[in-house]
C-alpha cells in the first residue's frame, strides 16, 4: 500500500515565474527506503514540503493535482495534523531549531502531540542516544556547530517516531564517519521499526546501498523512477549527471572492456568487491 | 602565502578549539581540510583572513601578521566562502549580491558588470540574475555565495564546505575552476567532508582531531590509510574501500582514482589472456 502518492502535483511558489515541482506522479510504499536524487535547483526540496503539508498550508502558492500522505489529502488537513504521521528534517537545521536547550528541542513534538511526561522522557533520551547527542542534551542549539545541529534536528524527529521520516540531505555538515553511523541508524529504524524513509541526497556513494526505490528530478519532473540498480545503471541516470556511486561507474568500465562480470550490477564498494572477486577467483 | 605559527585559539565560552598548530601555505597550494566535526576546521581557517585572532601564537598572510591589519584589508586577497550560505547572502537580487563586494573593493561600474555576467555564468546561476538568493533553492544558494567571492578573484580563496547541495556537474565545474586557479598560482583552501570529492581533485589533505593537526600529506597517500582516517573520522572514498577489500590477491591498496583503478583491473585481465 503506498503511504505517500502524489498524482499530477504541480507546484508554483508565490511570486516565481515558473512551477518548482511539474506533473509528479509518484508511489512510496509502506515501509520503502526511498532515495530523491537529482540537479540542484531540480524540485527535490520542494517535493519533501509537500510531504508533510508545509506546502501549501505554510507556503501557500499555487498547487494542481493531488497528494495523499498515509490516507490523508495533505490539502484538507494541517501540517500540525500530519506531523502524527510525518516527521522533516530540514536541509538547513537552523531553520527547524529553536529551543533553548537541545532536550527542549527534541521534546516539543512530544509535547504536541500530548506523549506521557515518562513517556516522553524515554524517548527523547533514545532519540538522542541514537543521534549521538545525548551528552550534549542540556547546551542551546544555536551554540552548537552545524554538524551538531543537524543531529538535534534529525533526533527531534525520530522521537516522534512518524510512519514516514523524510529527510532532506540531513548529514550535509557532518563528517563522513558520523554521517555514515546516522544513516545506518535511519537504515535500522527502517528494517527493524518499517518506518518508511525517503531521503533526498546526492552523495550516492554513501546512500544508494540503503534504497530499495530511486525517484530521479529533473527540472521539476520526476524523470525515473524505480529500484536503485536499475535506474542508477542506465545511460539516463548517467546523462541527467546523478552522482551514479564509482562502484556502478567501475563496473561499466570494465563491463565495456569485455570483461565476464556477473549481472548484477555493484552500487557499494562491498557489492563490486564481490563481483570482482568471483572473477579474479575464478583466473586463480 | 600563509604562515601559522604555533597557534592556539579559545573560545570565549572556553572551548579549546586550536592546540599549537603550525602550517606553511605557499602560494599556489590546493589544501583540504578534513576532520571529525568541532575538530577545528572551521576555526583554523578564519584565522587565514583575520576573522579570528589567535589566543596565542601568530599568523601572517603574504608576510603581514594579521593582527596589525583589518578584516577588510585581508579581505582583498583572501576570499572566504562560509559553509552555511545563508550566513552570507543579504541582497535582493543575485546580481546585487555578487556586486556588493566588487562595489565595495572599488570596481569600476564597466568592470563589475563584466565580472558579474562572468562569475554568473561560471556557477549556472544566469537565469537567476535578477532573482531574490532566498528564492532559490539550498544548492543554488550556496553557488550565489561562491559567486560572491569568486567575482573578485582573490588571490588566496577559501571555501567551507563548497559541495554541499552540490550535484555532479556542480561539483565537476568547481573541480575544474579549482585546477584553473592553481595554473594561475593561487591558493585554494576548501574544508570539507566530501571525500569522494577530495579523491577527484587530489590535493594536499591536511586531517584535523581535537585542534591539532594530526596528518599532512599527499591525498593518495592520506585517503588510504585506514587507521589515521579513523582517527578523524572519515570513511575512505569508495575507489579505496574496493581495493582495501582486495589486498589479499596481491593488488595494491592505495588507489583514489577511478581512472587508476580501471587502468590497474584492465591491465591484470589483458596479463591474464597472454
Amino acid at each position: 500500500m503506498a503511504i505517500i502518492e502524489t498524482k499530477k502535483l504541480t507546484y508554483t511558489y508565490p511570486g516565481a515565474m515558473k512551477p518548482s515541482i511539474r506533473d509528479v506522479s509518484v508511489k512510496i510504499e509502506k515501509g520503502e527506503f526511498t532515495l530523491i536524487t537529482g540537479p540542484s535547483g531540480c524540485g527535490k526540496t520542494t517535493l519533501c514540503r509537500c510531504f508533510n503539508g508545509l506546502i501549501p498550508h505554510f507556503y501557500q502558492g499555487e498547487i494542481k493535482g493531488e497528494i495523499t500522505v498515509a490516507g490523508f489529502k495533505v490539502a484538507e488537513h494541517a501540517t500540525s495534523e500530519l506531523a502524527k504521521y510525518v516527521g522533516l528534517v530540514f536541509q538547513n537545521p537552523e531553520n527547524q531549531l529553536f529551543a533553548l536547550s537541545v532536550e527542549k528541542d527534541v521534546a516539543f513534538g512530544l509535547e504536541n502531540l500530548g506523549v506521557p511526561r515518562e513517556k516522553m522522557r524515554e524517548r527523547v533520551d533514545w532519540a538522542l542516544k541514537l543521534a549521538g547527542m545525548y551528552d550534549l542534551r542540556e547546551r542551546p542549539p544555536h551554540e552548537l556547530s552545524g554538524g551538531q545541529q543537524q543531529r538535534v534536528a534529525i533526533a527531534s524527529v525520530l522521537a516522534m517516531q512518524p510512519e514516514v521520516i523524510v529527510l532532506d540531505e540531513p548529514t550535509s555538515f557532518l563528517d563522513p564517519l558520523t554521517a555514515k553511523n546516522i544513516f545506518e541508524v535511519i537504515y535500522e529504524l527502517n528494517k527493524k521499526l518499517g518506518i518508511t524513509v525517503a531521503l533526498v541526497e546526492h552523495r550516492l556513494d554513501l546512500t544508494a546501498k540503503y534504497a530499495d526505490h530511486i525517484i530521479i528530478m529533473e527540472e521539476g519532473k520526476a524523470v525515473l523512477d524505480g529500484e536503485p540498480h536499475e535506474i542508477l545503471a542506465s545511460e539516463e541516470a548517467r546523462l541527467i549527471g546523478v552522482g551514479v556511486p564509482k562502484a556502478t561507474q567501475l563496473y561499466h568500465m570494465l563491463k565495456k572492456d569485455g570483461v565476464n562480470l556477473s549481472n548484477m550490477i555493484p552500487l557499494s564498494s562491498d557489492e563490486i568487491a564481490t563481483v570482482l572477486r568471483k572473477v579474479l577467483g575464478a583466473n586463480d | 602565502m600563509i604562515e601559522i605559527k604555533n597557534v592556539f585559539f579559545t573560545y570565549p565560552s572556553g572551548v579549546e578549539a586550536l592546540n599549537d598548530v603550525s602550517l606553511v601555505v605557499p602560494d599556489g597550494d590546493f589544501i583540504a581540510i578534513m576532520g571529525q566535526n568541532g575538530a577545528g576546521k572551521t576555526t583554523l581557517v578564519k584565522h587565514f583572513n583575520g576573522l579570528l585572532k589567535p589566543t596565542a601564537g601568530k599568523v601572517f598572510v603574504d608576510g603581514t601578521e594579521t593582527t596589525k591589519v583589518s578584516v577588510a584589508t585581508i579581505a582583498r586577497n583572501v576570499g572566504f566562502v562560509f559553509q552555511n550560505p545563508d550566513h552570507q547572502l543579504f541582497s535582493e537580487t543575485v546580481e546585487e549580491e555578487i556586486a556588493f563586494a566588487l562595489r565595495n573593493f572599488g570596481f569600476k561600474e564597466s568592470v563589475i558588470k563584466k565580472r558579474v555576467t562572468w562569475a554568473l555564468n561560471l556557477l549556472g546561476l544566469t537565469q537567476y540574475r535578477k532573482t531574490s538568493p532566498f528564492m532559490l533553492s539550498g544548492g543554488e544558494r550556496k553557488r550565489v555565495a561562491l559567486a560572491s567571492v569568486l567575482a573578485w578573484n582573490p588571490k588566496i580563496l577559501i571555501l567551507d564546505e563548497p559541495t554541499i547541495g552540490q550535484d555532479y556537474q556542480q561539483k565537476e565545474k568547481l573541480r575544474q575552476f579549482i585546477l584553473q586557479m592553481k595554473t594561475q598560482r593561487k591558493t585554494v583552501i576548501i574544508v570539507t567532508h566530501d571525500v569522494e570529492f577530495v579523491a577527484e581533485c587530489n590535493p594536499r589533505v591536511l586531517l584535523m582531531r581535537e585542534g591539532k593537526i594530526i596528518a599532512n600529506g599527499e591525498a593518495k597517500a592520506i585517503l588510504t590509510n585506514l587507521e589515521i582516517l579513523t582517527e578523524a573520522f572519515i570513511v575512505p572514498p569508495q575507489i579505496s574501500q574496493i581495493f582495501m577489500k582486495l589486498t589479499d590477491l596481491g593488488f595494491s591498496k592505495d588507489i583514489i582514482d577511478i581512472y587508476e583503478a580501471h587502468k590497474i583491473l584492465s591491465d591484470f585481465w589483458e596479463k591474464e589472456k597472454l
